[in-house]
């Protein structure tokens, strides 16, 4: 198969697949033909493809897997350009500019590129831009660029608010932009698409190449690549190349003798399995989703490593050093097996590995088929991957993956509204470049994708915000930061602001990391007089989290990490201080599962396999067995139904919820949920949410409450949960202060940096929080407040995914009150209390907790009747039940 | 931040505190201010007014709405305490041009609250002049009945002094939380007021600037809560 262009008119109605590229016709000149030749190569489709389609002076989206010359593809164009045709300069020289997310990546590829280049004589000028690179070397490139630029979106923000951003970007022909699909949805995809409006207005025509992975709808990212001229009427995209998807790979599923866990994300049971497979091969990577998990299936390998086989560790925590050590031994190809997380899903070169290994279940479809095309960079191999679930419901979510992948089923970028903090950072640096007018800025920022649906109004509030503070108190408007000029454009009011933007410019503000600190163990309540505490022992730091985690617990709750069960006592500065609760119920979920919620469509597949017990047959037995047993003893959620358990266990009554919309959305269900049932008299105690489904536990007898009618299931899932219930619980959410901090400081309210003394992330907060508790009172309807609001409701809180969820359980909402918890309901009760563990006393501990639960869940193979409903006609659907789920189990 | 919360301690009669300096009977406010019932005067320290705006006039646009917070809070305790004299110990304004910048409803909010009594500004290293326009007398530093009220507290081990400027705050350490909020500073004979601008930021109390003052022990610490001000123990306090 070869690379297809499907090339773009004016609007998606206009797009045609087009001819497939006329490889004839298409020759590369000398110095490429004969250096392909010399090593014996040929130039891919795509990558002629791309050629012709710089020559025509098209911008262009390439999809191309890992491995099939991307970058390449990419520079080409550039180089022979360059070569063919040495323009007359008009601005500086800079013709080509590569931006990618990453430092390392420009720095990667910049060692990549030159080589050939050398090797083909060429004599292009290349560099590289980041942070890194000394303040006379970017005084420099300023003045005497190279001809190709390699860098970042906070560079090219930075360099387009010099006044001499005319003159640098002038001759600019072509943007290359790489790992498009990861840069794109975030606020530095934001921060960029404004840079790329304002490239596009320095330098009209220029071709913008996007380099990407397999997408499910490109459209989103054809629309950023190219300027939305007109983006009330239609919707501007770029071409399409889509590279041959290569040799289909080669997925298993480890299924082994040994039955798979209820719960947790260790996949301990698996490891010798994986060693036995690391051996069979020459290079081996292990994925996992969290860097717990890469730890501890790093130890557990090593525990067994009897032939002592080189094996390293690789995650975001680790220092830089040891990181590049990692990397350096992994291309020379001195290691057998590297345990990665998500570090490694871009970019980087990793030399020759032969199978990928995924711990865990890849949340995601294109994330997994990212992971396994790090599998023999030849294309025309297949790559060898082996899925490895966790837990029961991993072992769904891993098929429903291998389905995914067989149907070449991505995931969709999440299209988003540009960021208004963003665009706040972005009009001060273009104020400090020169006078804008306002009408043609807001033209221009328009027709960057994600602000295309951006509103005059709101527009003109940022530009005020950015000149005054946009405060309803019009108090400011003599230290105005921008003021008009004559002829009706603003200007900056003082050049130092210019020094200001620089200081603060940039999208990423540091994620706090809280130190987990052991104290000494809490000395009972007696605490009523102050002045009479018992002072605690300082003990040890067991380890970071995000602050994200910490800020969802009250003092009291318990939850699990380096294989203990801890309360949370209280946070200081940078630590959160805990102490050891042997035996307690972790009331809240463990820091798990990995930050990527289950992807919409995986979780689809995963509820239709559940409804349909024809397919139950391919399960392993332990799984379909635990299915069939969840049949009897009540009902499986249905495709598209919603399944609501009630039971009670011990002296709590339970509540679990099965809507599979990923952990984040199910937290803030849980959030919303516990409130209702607070006000409704139910006591509820606290609840426990995973990727699959949340549990919420209390006092009141919910089972008894929904049957007398007290209390409506119907009610309480209602969709105007998300009004004033969000509300209410965002105003006195610790969460709000930390998004608002964020917004703060990108929109520039409060300075990232001072000369001399850099505000670390905690102190940044305390003075956010005053200025935050006085805008919410005085200023309500402050311009941050909403963007605030904006990049909650889109990140941690998922609400998108929930209002969805409501509106499909609307008058779907299936209630089993059951005498006792549920086989389906066990794994998420034992979330409660697991996690990846770290010694194994502790684990043993767990087990038998867990076992216990178990054992109650299965007792016998009689199922007790309920007194709900039709007594004989759920006797005749169990007899049904018992019938089918019969089935799998004889395999 | 953790707040302060009710299950932690008791708020019930926290929200002012008894205080004894070089042998004078005094209240302590939650709010940061100081009552004097045998003189009926109310102090105050470090109120700040037009930070926000000071910021302002420098390009960082902090919500302007400081110094009607701050005007605000200090009415409440005056209707609380209604005395006939208040003191200011002085950084009362964040600068010398903040008279010019406050807006007229601020500025009829302080004439209201110094209608019918003696108002007296004392002199700060961020206010050394006051405009005459805010009203009250302006003084360096004033002495009632053998006691010194200044902005600046004096180095060394003095007594009878009552002062701001350090903006003191206690980081407090029990059953694990961490608390850091203003405070009262103190050991029998002197007093440090917390600021109470509502901007203001704090300095730790075991920050080197009070060793002076205080030695090495004998501190007591009064600590505001949200409801209520706190007698914390000095082992209880930790520093940054």
């Amino acid at each position: 198969m070869s690379g297809v262009i499907a090339k773009a008119g004016e609007g998606p109605k206009a797009r045609r697949p087009a001819a497939r590229a006329e490889n004839a016709a298409i020759t590369l000149p000398a110095p490429f033909s004969d250096w392909f030749a010399r090593r014996g190569w040929k130039p891919r489709q795509h990558q002629l493809a791309l050629v012709e389609q710089s020559r025509a002076r098209r911008s262009t989206l390439l999809i191309a897997p890992t491995g099939a010359g991307k970058t390449l593809a990419g520079f080409l164009p550039s180089l022979i350009a360059l070569t063919e045709s040495p323009r007359p300069k008009q601005g500086a020289g800079l013709r080509t500019l590569y931006i990618s997310p990453l430092k390392a990546l420009a720095e990667d590829i910049s060692r990549n590129l030159v080589a050939p280049v050398s090797e083909m004589g060429l004599g292009i000028s290349i560099e590289t831009r980041t942070g890194d690179t000394s303040v006379a070397r970017r005084a420099r490139q300023r003045v005497k660029p190279p001809q190709i630029l390699l860098t970042t979106p906070e560079q090219v923000a930075l360099m387009l608010s010099g006044s001499d951003a005319g003159y640098v970007f002038a001759d600019l022909d072509t943007i290359i932009l790489d790992e498009l699909h990861a840069l794109a949805p975030s606020k530095r995809g934001d921060l960029l698409s404004l840079g790329l409006a304002r490239l596009n207005t320095f330098a009209p025509g220029l071709v913008t190449l996007g380099l990407s992975a397999t997408v499910a709808r490109p459209s989103e990212l054809l629309s950023y690549l190219v300027p939305q001229r007109a983006p009330e009427l239609v919707c501007a995209m770029a071409d399409l190349v889509v590279a041959p998807p290569g040799a289909e790979p080669e997925i298993d599923i480890l299924e082994i003798e040994e039955p798979v866990p209820w719960s947790g994300h260790s996949a301990r049971y698996a490891m010798h399995e994986i060693y036995r497979a690391i051996a069979a091969h020459k290079t081996t990577l292990v994925f996992v989703n969290t860097r717990m998990q890469a730890e501890l299936v790093f130890q557990e390998l090593w525990r067994i490593n009897d032939k002592s086989l080189p094996i390293a560790l690789h995650h975001g925590s680790l220092d830089k050093a040891r990181r590049l050590k990692v990397e350096a031994a992994m291309a020379e190809g001195r290691l057998r097996a590297v345990v990665a997380t998500s570090t490694l899903d871009l970019g980087i070169d990793w030399g020759d590995v032969d199978l990928v290994v995924n711990v865990g279940a890849p949340k995601g479809a294109s994330r997994l088929a990212q992971r396994i095309g790090r599998a023999n960079h030849r294309l025309d191999e297949p790559s060898a991957a082996l899925l490895v679930p966790a837990n029961r419901f991993e072992v769904l979510e891993c098929r429903a993956a291998l389905e995914a992948a067989k149907a070449g089923e991505q995931d969709a970028v999440i299209s988003r509204a540009g960021a208004l903090d963003v665009l706040a950072q972005h009009v001060l640096g273009m104020a400090c470049h020169g006078p804008f007018a306002p009408d043609a800025l807001f033209d221009e920022v328009r027709s960057a994708a994600p602000y295309a649906g951006l509103t005059r109004d709101r527009f003109d509030r940022v530009v005020d915000f950015v000149a005054t503070g946009g405060y309803a108190l019009r108090s400011y408007e003599r230290f105005a930061r921008l003021r008009p000029t004559d002829d009706g454009r603003l200007r900056l009011a003082h050049p130092s602001l210019i020094r200001q933007y620089r200081m603060n410019a940039g999208t990423i503000v540091e994620a706090p990391m809280i130190k987990i600190r052991l104290v000494g163990q809490r000395r009972g309540r007696s605490l009523r007089k102050p002045g009479s505490p018992q002072p605690l022992m300082g003990g040890r730091v067991l380890g970071e989290v995000e602050e994200y985690f910490i800020e969802q617990l009250a003092p009291g709750n318990t939850f699990v990490f380096a294989g203990e069960i801890l309360r949370f006592e209280g946070l200081s500065e940078t630590e959160a201080y805990v102490t050891r609760a042997p035996g307690a119920d972790a009331m809240i979920p463990s820091y798990a599962g990995g930050k990527f919620p289950l992807s919409t469509h995986l979780a689809k597949r995963v509820r239709a396999m559940l409804a349909d017990r024809s397919r139950w047959a391919d399960l392993p037995t332990p799984v379909a067995q635990w299915l069939g047993l969840q049949f009897e003893h009540s009902e499986l959620p249905g495709a598209d139904d919603v399944l609501i358990e009630t039971f009670p266990r011990r002296s709590r009554h339970f509540m679990v919820a099965y809507p599979f919309e990923g952990r984040l959305a199910h937290q803030t269900l849980g959030m919303l949920l516990t409130r209702r049932l607070e006000r409704e008299g139910a006591q509820p105690l606290g609840f426990v949410a995973n990727d699959y489904g949340l549990a919420i536990w209390g006092l009141g007898d919910l089972s008894a409450r929904f049957a007398n009618g007290s209390l409506s299931l119907a009610r309480l899932f209602e969709e105007d949960m998300l009004g004033d219930d969000l509300e209410a619980w965002l105003a006195e959410s610790s969460l709000m202060r930390r998004t608002f901090r964020n917004v703060a400081v990108i929109s520039g309210l409060i300075e990232r940096k001072h000369p001399g003394r850099e505000k670390s992330g905690r102190q940044v907060t305390m003075s956010t929080d005053l200025i935050y508790n006085v805008l919410r009172r005085h200023d309500p309807g402050h311009i941050l407040l909403e963007a605030a609001w904006e990049d909650a409701a889109t990140g941690l809180l998922d609400i998108a995914r929930l209002g969805q969820f409501l509106t499909r359980a609307r008058g779907r909402i299936r209630h089993q009150a059951l005498d006792r918890v549920s086989p389906l309901a066990v794994p998420i009760l034992l979330e409660i209390g697991v996690e990846p563990v770290g010694r194994l006393t502790r684990e043993d501990l767990l087990r038998e907790a867990a076992e216990e639960l178990i054992a109650e869940a299965m007792q016998g193979g009689v199922v007790h009747e309920t007194t709900i409903g039709d007594r004989d006609a759920r006797e005749k659907h169990h007899a049904n039940a018992r019938a089918q789920a019969r089935t799998p189990r004889r395999r | 931040m953790l707040e302060l919360k009710p299950e932690r301690l008791d708020v019930g009669e926290f929200s002012q505190q008894p205080i004894s300096i070089s042998g004078r009977s005094f209240v302590a406010d939650v709010s940061g201010a100081l009552y004097w019932p045998a003189e009926d005067i109310l102090v105050v320290a470090d109120l700040h007014l037009e930070k926000g705006s000071a910021y302002a006039s420098r390009g960082v646009m902090l919500p302007p709405y400081d110094t009607a917070a701050t005007l605000e809070r200090l009415a409440a305790t005056i209707d609380a305490y209604p005395a006939a004299t208040v003191v200011c110990l002085g950084d009362s304004f964040h600068d010398c041009a903040a008279a010019e910048r406050m807006s007229l409803a601020d500025r009829e909010t302080l004439a209201i609250l110094q209608e019918d009594r003696h108002w007296i500004w004392l002199n700060g290293n961020h206010d050394p002049v006051i405009a005459e326009c805010m009203g009250g007398v302006t003084l360096h530093e004033i002495t009632v009945s053998g006691l010194a009220f200044r902005h600046e507290p004096t180095q060394g081990p003095v007594t009878h002094e009552i002062a701001g400027h350090l903006h003191p705050a206690a980081r407090v350490s029990f059953h694990g939380h961490v608390i850091r909020r203003p405070c009262f500073v103190g050991n029998g004979m002197r007093l440090v007021l917390p600021a109470f601008g509502t901007y203001a930021g704090g300095l730790n109390v075991l920050d080197d600037a009070f060793t002076p003052l205080f030695g090495h022990d004998g501190l007591s610490v009064l600590v505001l809560g949200q409801e209520g001000l706190y007698p914390i123990a000095s082992r209880l306090l930790k520093e940054d």
